[in-house]
């Protein structure tokens, strides 16, 4: 009786699974989950696990995790490459630093960006698509020669001293580049589009009307804008500064290019920590913790966002 | 009288921010390019006009060759990335059984918010003991390069496939399953066509991921694969390369071509 029913239960699963493989397509759903599971999370995992390892002359520079030799089996496992970290104020000021970045960059960008987005959002169709393309141009300009450009006229000699000169409100020139400010200045150059364009994309829905409307019932443009603009267009504000955000917070190449030893950001540590020290214990365990302190905070925020927005709808 | 004061200050107040606004954008790209015909080797001191760094640019070696290597890494993993975005995208959206569900929704969207930097350390390190224990890859290069740019643009191009297909008319797929056809035919006749556009879009958007990206390409490149970025970032890391200026207005030259050619292909489709 037990036999039968086991054996209809198998029956009718591999029967199930079948038609789940030719309905479903195997490959079609398969092909990239394993592709993610094994250029993505495999590799995550194998950065956890070698930053709970004890550093050592060698290659690989570190001790294996688990070893079995004649003693038996054994795991080495240490957290000295976090306490590591955790102790020393040069890191964390890394990881405050390029919060502090990415924050102030995601405001300027939002500040100079929102009122572009608005206007040609507002404009005549014929001359929005005009500024449209003139706003995707740089978009799409590599990104490392936007950053060069800077580069360029930041420079003693460049461009903007010499018109600082010319104008008379400097006498000698003065050293523009190699300072947070010019990196600061380059994350908001090259990142701004990012920002523009989701602006614009809900800017460019909002009816017209609304704001007639709130005027001819007497609101003041402050609150017409604060009170009807703004509220509509929250999800594009929040999808640019997230495009913003999120790349700046791991940026290397600009502080590289424009920073100097002012002000250390994380990318800069974990590449140095890697590439000089060659220490990869220490760099997999500053990149573990940038996972958790900056990455997590952003997922956080947008599962609660995306459930907000579920709960609103 | 007063009204149009008003109105005068807001069309003012308009063309001031648009100007302000698009001359930031601008304004340092144009002067790179205006310094790429300067005839002297200090990029920032006038000389006279000519064409010398484009002369020289086009016998550097090193960058066509990067040049070469980027297009052909950029091309061949935008279109991997397509195939598995779309994939992602219809699973995802489609296909309710999938073993692991939120597992593989995470996978497919967290590349989108891990920096770059980590991203490419932990590729590195995976290349690195993947070599040691099964011996592929047998070395760093094209290959290794590769395989990094498809697997951080799989998940941008998925998100492009995933917001077309969950708004468009799903009752369509289901009437043509009702009328007996098989779901391949649905696929290539009713879905694919109609997910064209973000097909498209999802291409360009990881070919131009993959030939900007400098930061997981300089982790897991290896002799003989140097993209353009990375000899780029070699020849201005510390200080100023006039061919870098020649190569910056080339550049500009065909992404202005192609956004020109991008709003007449828009226009004569509104037109239609």
């Amino acid at each position: 009786m037990i036999k039968l029913n086991l054996n209809s239960m198998t029956h009718q699963y591999s029967f199930l699974m079948i038609r789940y493989l030719k309905k479903q397509n195997f490959w079609f759903v398969f092909t990239p989950y394993f592709w993610l599971v094994l250029f993505f999370f495999i590799p995550l995992a194998l950065i956890f696990k070698i930053s709970i390892s004890v550093s050592e002359w060698g290659m690989p520079p570190y001790r294996d995790l688990f070893s079995l030799s004649e003693e038996g089996f054994k795991i080495d496992s240490t957290l000295s490459n976090y306490l590591f970290i955790f102790s020393d104020p040069f890191y964390i000021r890394s990881y405050l630093n390029s919060l502090s970045l990415a924050f102030t960059s995601t405001i300027l960008c939002l500040i100079i960006g929102y009122p572009i987005a608005f206007y040609v959002a507002k404009s005549q169709a014929n001359i929005r698509i005009i500024l449209l393309v003139l706003l995707i141009i740089p978009f799409w300009t590599s990104f490392l020669l936007r950053v060069y450009a800077w580069k360029v006229l930041l420079q003693g000699s460049g461009i903007i001293n010499s018109i600082l000169i010319h104008l008379g409100f400097i006498t000698e020139p003065i050293s523009m580049l190699h300072n947070h400010y010019a990196v600061i200045l380059g994350v908001v150059y090259t990142y701004l589009p990012f920002m523009i364009l989701p602006l614009y994309g809900y800017l460019v829905k909002f009816d017209l009307n609304l704001i007639d409307a709130a005027n001819d019932l007497g609101a003041k443009p402050v609150n017409t804008f604060l009170k009807v603009i703004l509220p509509l267009s929250l999800p594009g504000i929040i999808a640019g500064s997230m495009l913003v955000f999120i790349p700046v917070v791991g940026e290397f190449v600009i502080p590289e290019m424009l920073g100097g030893s002012d002000k250390l950001y994380f990318g800069k540590i974990i590449w140095d920590e890697f590439f000089v020290n060659r220490d990869w214990p220490v760099a997999s365990a500053l990149a573990m913790s940038g996972i958790v302190i900056l990455v997590f905070p952003i997922v956080i925020f947008q599962l609660m966002y995306a459930k907000y927005n579920f709960k609103n709808e | 009288m007063q009204n149009t004061i008003l109105r005068m200050n807001k069309i003012f107040f308009k063309i001031l921010t648009l100007t302000i606004g698009f001359s930031f954008l601008y304004f340092p790209i144009l002067t790179l390019i205006a310094y790429s015909f300067n005839d002297n080797k200090r990029v920032m001191v006038w000389k006279g006009f000519s064409f010398r760094w484009y002369k020289e640019l086009f016998q550097n070696e090193q960058i066509l060759e990067a040049f070469y290597t980027s297009i052909k890494i950029a091309s061949l993993s935008a279109t991997f990335a397509t195939i598995m975005g779309v994939m992602i995208g219809f699973s995802l959206t489609r296909i309710s059984k999938i073993p692991a569900r939120p597992f593989f929704i995470f996978l497919s969207s967290s590349p989108l918010v891990m920096p770059e930097i980590i991203l490419g350390l932990s590729l590195l390190l995976f290349f690195i003991s993947s070599n040691h224990i099964i011996g592929f890859p047998s070395s760093k290069g094209q290959l290794t390069v590769l395989i990094s740019h498809i697997t951080f643009s799989v998940a941008f191009v998925a998100v492009i496939i995933q917001s077309r297909l969950s708004s468009y008319d799903k009752n369509i797929e289901e009437a043509a399953q009702d009328l007996g056809t098989i779901p391949n035919m649905i696929f290539w006749k009713i879905t694919a066509p109609v997910i064209l556009p973000s097909i498209i879009s999802g291409w360009l958007l990881a070919f131009t991921l993959s030939l900007d990206d400098l930061v997981v390409a300089s982790f897991t490149t290896g002799p003989g694969a140097n993209t353009l970025p990375i000899v780029v970032f070699s020849k201005v890391r510390l200080g100023l390369s006039p061919e870098v200026n020649a190569l910056s207005a080339i550049i500009m030259l065909i992404v202005v071509l192609a956004a020109i050619s991008v709003y007449f292909i828009n226009r004569s489709h509104i037109k239609k």
